[in-house]
């Protein structure tokens, strides 16, 4: 098996675009990550991009190709491939390209993610994202997916320590976060009257708990480690990829508010570097809802469960803290298009490594993604580091 | 979307789930494939009785376009007494919920399929 890194990298900006389309979204991004490499299109050997629900969003099916033709790699015959893990969508594209190329089976590859979600209305798309859980045994009995983060929260919060504070400081840190990125959706500071005052969404999470609707698309290029330097003075070496799946309900867990396949996928990667956590600098992880952050930081490792509140409460999780939890602001600030997200958590990591990350840099030599799809069914954990 | 929601009609009606003859272990929603016995496992029909305690709740205040009529409304995840747990909505003021209260299950409307108007029922609960 072939070492991988990453060589280029690309990211529109995050929000509610309501002048680019689906189309117009991941051809920025793309152009952005070929432009990084300083690749041109006839050099991509294969495409994989992820995406949630382009059929719910857009009604367009068929992505793979769709891309690689507006890509303009039609007459290339550039093979092109949709990966779907709901909202892990965009990490599970990133391992598909990885996998492809330290198969040997390609050599330079492209791993993008782009969701258009403000093409339909709030009920249509709470109705699509209910999609990422168990359609007929949770969406029938009228669960939305903020529900189901809100019924983990509930449990967390009876069986452990977790105050509402501590647990709105989690939206405060990343909003002020993303007010130092440029491609956030939220770049303004909030305070934690801001999340308890504001409405709540399903209880005990309000509005300011919950990651926002976005459009956007983000890509990387990935290419054999050995061939890095033809592209890069600065490639970024990928230590660690890792899956793992759970049910798809919430209900059948062995313990509601533990992901389980965030600790096998953690345990795994960790595993696969020959790393321990305190050799970690920083880690993006899946903050869907700020109770997500939380049971992303114990069910990793960093912390035992039940004291995340506790170590977001004393800044450790800050980004001047000893342990920075998503300075790019995670899907709470920056937003959360959800078939990108993935995508966007390894830019951000290569940045953070290539030291360009502008006002919210960290001294990072070593950095770890966090991607869930659903409630927690699927899992993918990267870790990478500086060459 | 009709079909799909008919051929549940006897669970969701019923609460018919199943039961793995081979080690005892009971599904609702029913599998037909036990992943403690697998191959090994002998999947029979079971009528559960419907009685079981909350596990975890919240209540629902921004809904999908089906269920916006019914807002604010209880989500729960139930634990039957035969052990499998469901999601479902507990039918109660949303200050009467808490964890570890007791329920059974009642029959009851869940929600209108949108402009074709098919109405879909099945498994609510009350407290008990
Ligand atoms: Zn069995």
């Amino acid at each position: 098996m072939r070492e991988v890194a990453v060589v280029g990298i690309g990211c529109t900006q995050f929000g509610e675009h309501w002048s680019a389309s689906f189309r117009d979204l991941f051809v920025e991004a793309g152009a952005l990550a070929l432009n990084d490499a300083g690749i041109s299109g006839e050099q991509i050997d294969a495409l994989y991009v992820g995406n949630m629900s382009a059929g719910r969003f857009i009604e367009q099916e068929h992505i793979g190709a769709l891309i690689a033709d507006y890509a303009g790699l039609a007459s290339n015959h550039t093979p092109s491939t949709r990966v779907e893990a709901a909202c892990a969508s965009g990490g599970l594209a990133f391992r598909q390209a990885a996998i492809a190329v330290a198969s040997g089976m390609e050599d330079v590859v492209v791993a993008a993610g782009v969701e258009k979600m403000t093409d339909v209305g709030t009920g249509a798309s709470v109705d699509t994202l209910a999609g990422a859980a168990d359609r007929e045994w949770e969406g029938f009995a009228g669960a939305t997916f903020p529900g189901l983060y809100a019924m983990i929260a509930t449990d967390y919060m009876h069986r452990h320590s977790l105050t509402r504070e501590q647990l709105a400081q989690v939206a405060v840190k990343n909003h002020a976060n993303g007010a130092r990125n440029p491609i956030a959706q939220f770049r303004q500071e909030i305070t934690i009257d801001t999340v308890l005052n504001s409405s709540l969404v399903a209880d005990p999470l309000r509005l300011f708990d919950c990651s926002p609707i976005t459009d956007g698309a983000a890509a990387v290029v990935v290419v054999p480690l050995e061939r890095a330097r033809e592209f890069t003075d600065a490639p970024v070496r990928m230590l660690a990829s890792a899956q793992a799946s759970d049910t798809i309900a919430l209900h059948d867990r062995r313990d509601i508010s533990t992901l389980d396949a965030t600790i096998a996928a953690g345990r795994r990667a960790l595993k696969l570097a020959r790393l321990e956590h305190a050799d970690i600098d920083l880690v993006e992880v899946h903050d869907c809802f700020t109770i997500a952050e939380i049971c992303a930081i114990e069910d990793l490792g960093f912390c035992a469960k039940g004291e995340a509140g506790r170590l977001t409460e004393e800044g450790v999780t800050a980004r001047d803290g000893g342990l920075p939890v998503n300075v790019s602001g995670g899907l709470k600030a920056c937003g959360h298009p959800v078939g990108a997200t993935g995508i966007k958590q390894i830019c951000e990591v290569v940045q953070q490594i290539r030291g360009e990350a502008g006002r919210r840099q960290v001294d990072t030599e070593i950095g770890m993604t966090h991607n869930v799809g659903g409630t927690g069914a699927t899992v993918v954990v990267h870790i990478l580091g500086a060459c | 979307m009709v079909s799909r929601f008919w051929r549940k009609i006897p669970q969701r009606y019923n609460l018919v789930g199943t039961r793995c003859e081979t080690c005892g272990r009971h599904f609702y929603p029913p599998r037909t494939f036990c992943p403690d016995c697998r191959r090994g496992g002998k999947i029979v029909d079971h009528w559960f009785t419907g009685e079981g305690k909350v596990t975890t709740y919240t209540v629902i205040r921004t809904a999908s376009n089906q269920f916006e009529h019914a807002t604010p409304y209880v989500l729960a995840i139930v634990e039957l007494d035969e052990g499998p747990r469901l999601t479902a909505q507990i039918v109660c003021r949303p200050e009467e919920a808490r964890i570890g209260m007791r329920v059974r299950r009642v029959f009851r409307r869940i929600a209108a399929d949108g402009e074709s108007g098919v109405i879909h029922y099945g498994t609510k609960f009350v407290p008990a």
